[in-house]
């Protein structure tokens, strides 16, 4: 592949898509498929055909558009009419449409509601607008530019740079400023030579599908990333790490990459330079932990994924003991539009400590339920109230939880916040992944709190004994407050517990996991206290509390 | 490449197992394919039993600790055959916040199975899984491997009640659990 030969494939496929007068965009993500999008698409051609409209009409399977509530989503374009909640029955009505003014008003969705207008895509600005399973698309729309551009123009250490400029932060959840991590891999000297680049995807986070929805709709964004990440790093094998858990996402990425090896857009000497580089897929099989990167290199190394002491950072010993790589499919997917565009219009975009844009998975009691990217410092009042339309059923709002088990909930006083590293921070959540889980009167938080320890203590690896057992403590705790049985000393061994396995766990999954607690003990204090018996029968007093007290507990409950 | 000396015998003549061999060979063999190589395992026989573990062991110079290790860490694996059916209920916070629990309970009510296991008549295998990333739809089920959102008891009930119905074709879909 050569720069104009690129050029021509982008051409060939414009030209042939601008041959349509109407092009049918059918959402075929996971969320839309389920909701049978695929019979939508299949009588929408049927459709077409009966009508003889096949030389002027495309019908093509798209990525997300990011509202599932409404699914399935259809779009039409160029017009850009979006129907909602499509049924296979209604393709006549919409076929027969087309070439009249005025859509289908009983299905139209309106794109100029704030779900849509508010809303500023970076790294899903293809989903919804090409067909992810084919390549050609994807080079029309731009792609592989950013890599072409990469080995035609510049050096490793110029990316990096670029990267660094930008601002960019690890989409996983911590942060970690990207450009620093490239670099440190780019320095580190391997034994053998050999360096590695792994994306992180697999998203055990409950209630986040940000990763899955960008593995689905828009594969090659991340193996263009992943492409100039290893470039600039100097390493030549990647590894992408899926969950098993999305046979969608897994399908659609060994597709993308049998697509790129045939263009010779991954492989030797990608556009006639010295680079080569290949991508496995490595599936995960659900563990949570596997989420932290040396445990995810343990796993792919064939082995339980438990995490080990850090340093040597993997960016020094990683997989195989090689300097590694490893970053989160959202943070692959911002690259390209980093090189395409230059480090310092991605750092425009944003606030002072935190740039670009961030994918949010919105879910729980909102209207909107769906997938949406918003520059980062938007108030968290205008995602949920605007953009999410709100909480349904005349409920009010009580809490948003963001960052899954290792994150907390957030109550209404924070709701102007702006939703940023730091100020997520601040109020005792953390950004994490980007799943934003909205709740309103009629959850307990107390509930919620179980929920999670019950995760974290059954995700624990077992490998230290803080997050083994502690977590096990702390859900013990949480039993016995919703079962009415606990007493005032409990509530102080829980917060001794929470303030012991976050200090002295090995990784991140028991250094966050007391988040869920700490966050809503300090916002919704008064729930755990009504929970609590009044009296004290043993005559225990707060200072009795230690080791032994808590395995008495154990066999009680 | 230069072919494996001494090959593993594979344990029947059944030929599922070339699905299995064919997938280490793909990785030469070594140890790291182990998450791999059980993967498609489980995924041509529906469970990993003592058997196909052993021959994995073998074939990949693993001691069987490891591999018995490995297959019980992750939750993807199961040990234990599963029914004819499977109904999976996505235990995620948004799932969870918008009553899965309640859908769990009521599956566990009529067919008097606990999550994990298997009805005494090897029809329905009842599952939870983390998250199935389908929170837009919350509560989601997935049914014989199809996912279907915003359910209530009844509903979830009368997809059971068809699914046991049918006759299932194909191989075991994917599992958590």
């Amino acid at each position: 592949m050569t720069a104009e030969e690129l050029q021509k494939v982008a051409a060939i496929e414009q030209e042939s898509q601008e041959q349509f007068d109407h092009r049918i965009h059918v959402c075929m993500a996971a969320g839309c498929l389920s909701n049978r999008a695929d019979q939508v698409k299949d009588q929408l051609e049927k459709e077409i055909t009966a009508s003889g409209l096949e030389r002027r009409c495309m019908v093509k399977g798209v990525g997300c558009m990011g509202l599932c509530a409404a699914g399935p989503l259809v779009s039409v374009q160029p017009k850009g009419t979006m129907y909602q909640e499509v049924k296979p029955a209604d393709a006549p009505e919409i076929v027969a449409s087309l070439d009249k003014k005025k859509p289908v008003e009983r299905l139209e969705c309106d794109v100029k509601m704030p779900f849509f207008a508010r809303q500023q895509k970076i790294v899903l600005e293809n989903c919804g607008n090409i067909d992810p399973e084919r390549i050609e698309e994807y080079i029309a729309a731009g792609g592989y530019e950013g890599l072409l551009k990469v080995l035609s123009e510049m050096s490793p250490a110029e990316v990096v740079e670029q990267v660094t400029r930008s601002g960019l932060r690890g989409r996983g959840g911590a942060g970690f400023p990207t450009g620093l991590k490239w670099s440190t891999v780019a320095k580190a000297q391997s034994r053998t030579g050999t360096k590695y680049v792994i994306c992180n995807a697999d998203e055990g986070d409950p209630g986040a599908f940000m990763d899955r929805s960008v593995l689905e709709s828009d594969p090659h964004r991340v193996l263009e990333g992943m492409a100039i990440a290893a470039y600039a790093v100097g390493a030549t094998q990647g590894y992408l790490y899926v969950r098993a858990e999305y046979p969608l996402a897994v399908k659609r990425l060994k597709q993308a990459i049998k697509q790129a090896d045939r263009l010779a857009l991954l492989g030797h000497n990608i556009f006639g330079t010295p680079f080569s580089f290949n991508v496995d897929i490595r599936l995960g099989a659900g563990a949570f932990v596997c989420g932290e990167e040396t445990a995810l290199i343990a796993s792919i190394e064939g082995k339980r994924g438990q995490p080990r002491p850090r340093p040597p950072f993997p960016a020094e010993s990683g997989l195989w003991g090689c300097p590694t790589l490893i970053n989160n499919v959202e943070t692959f997917a911002n690259i390209a539009p980093i090189l395409r565009n230059g480090g310092d219009w991605f750092a425009g975009i944003g606030t002072e400590k935190s740039k670009g844009t961030k994918v949010f998975a919105l879910a729980g009691r909102v209207r909107n339920t769906g997938l949406i990217e918003v520059p980062m410092g938007m108030s968290l009042r205008e995602i949920i109230m605007e953009i999410g339309g709100g909480i349904p059923d005349g409920r009010s709002f009580k809490a948003v939880q963001t960052g899954g088990p290792s994150g907390g909930c957030i109550p209404e006083q924070f709701l102007d916040m702006p939703v940023d590293y730091e100020s997520l921070m601040k109020v005792g959540s953390i950004m994490g992944s980007g799943g934003m889980i909205v709740m309103d009167d009629t959850s307990s938080m107390i509930d919620v709190a179980r929920f999670f320890m019950e995760f974290c203590m059954s995700e624990s690896c077992g490998k230290c004994v803080p997050c083994r057992v502690g977590t096990a403590q702390m859900h013990n705790v949480l039993e016995k407050l919703i079962a009415g049985k606990a007493t005032a000393d409990d509530l102080a061994m829980l917060k001794e517990l929470c303030d012991m396995v976050k200090s002295t766990s090995l990784c991140g999954l028991g250094q966050t996991a007391p988040n869920p607690v700490l966050s809503t003990l300090r916002y919704f204090g008064d729930e755990y206290e009504s929970l609590i018996r009044d009296d004290d029968p043993e005559g225990r007093h707060a200072d009795a509390v230690g080791a032994g007290h808590g395995e008495t507990q154990e066999v009680r409950s | 490449m230069v072919a494996q000396v001494q090959k593993t015998p594979l344990p029947s003549n059944d030929r599922r197992w070339r699905i299995v061999d064919a997938t280490m060979r793909r990785h030469g063999y070594e140890g790291n394919a182990l998450i791999e190589a059980l993967h498609t395992l489980q995924e041509s026989f529906g469970y990993l039993d003592e058997i196909g573990l052993k021959y994995v062991a073998y074939s990949l110079k693993l001691p069987l600790s490891k591999v018995y290790g490995v297959a019980t860490f992750y939750h993807f694996f199961t040990l234990k055959p599963q029914g004819e059916h499977s109904c999976v209920v996505c235990m995620g916070t948004a799932c969870y916040i918008k009553g899965a629990p309640q859908l769990v309970e009521a599956i566990g009510r009529e067919y008097d199975v606990k999550p994990g296991h298997t009805t005494a008549d090897n029809k329905l295998s009842v599952l939870t899984a983390r998250c199935v990333g389908s929170c837009g739809l919350a509560p989601a089920v997935v049914f014989d491997g199809e996912v279907v959102g915003r359910l209530d008891k009844s509903d979830t009930l009368k997809r059971i009640g068809e699914l046991l119905q049918t006759q299932r074709v194909g191989k075991e879909a994917d599992h958590d659990r």
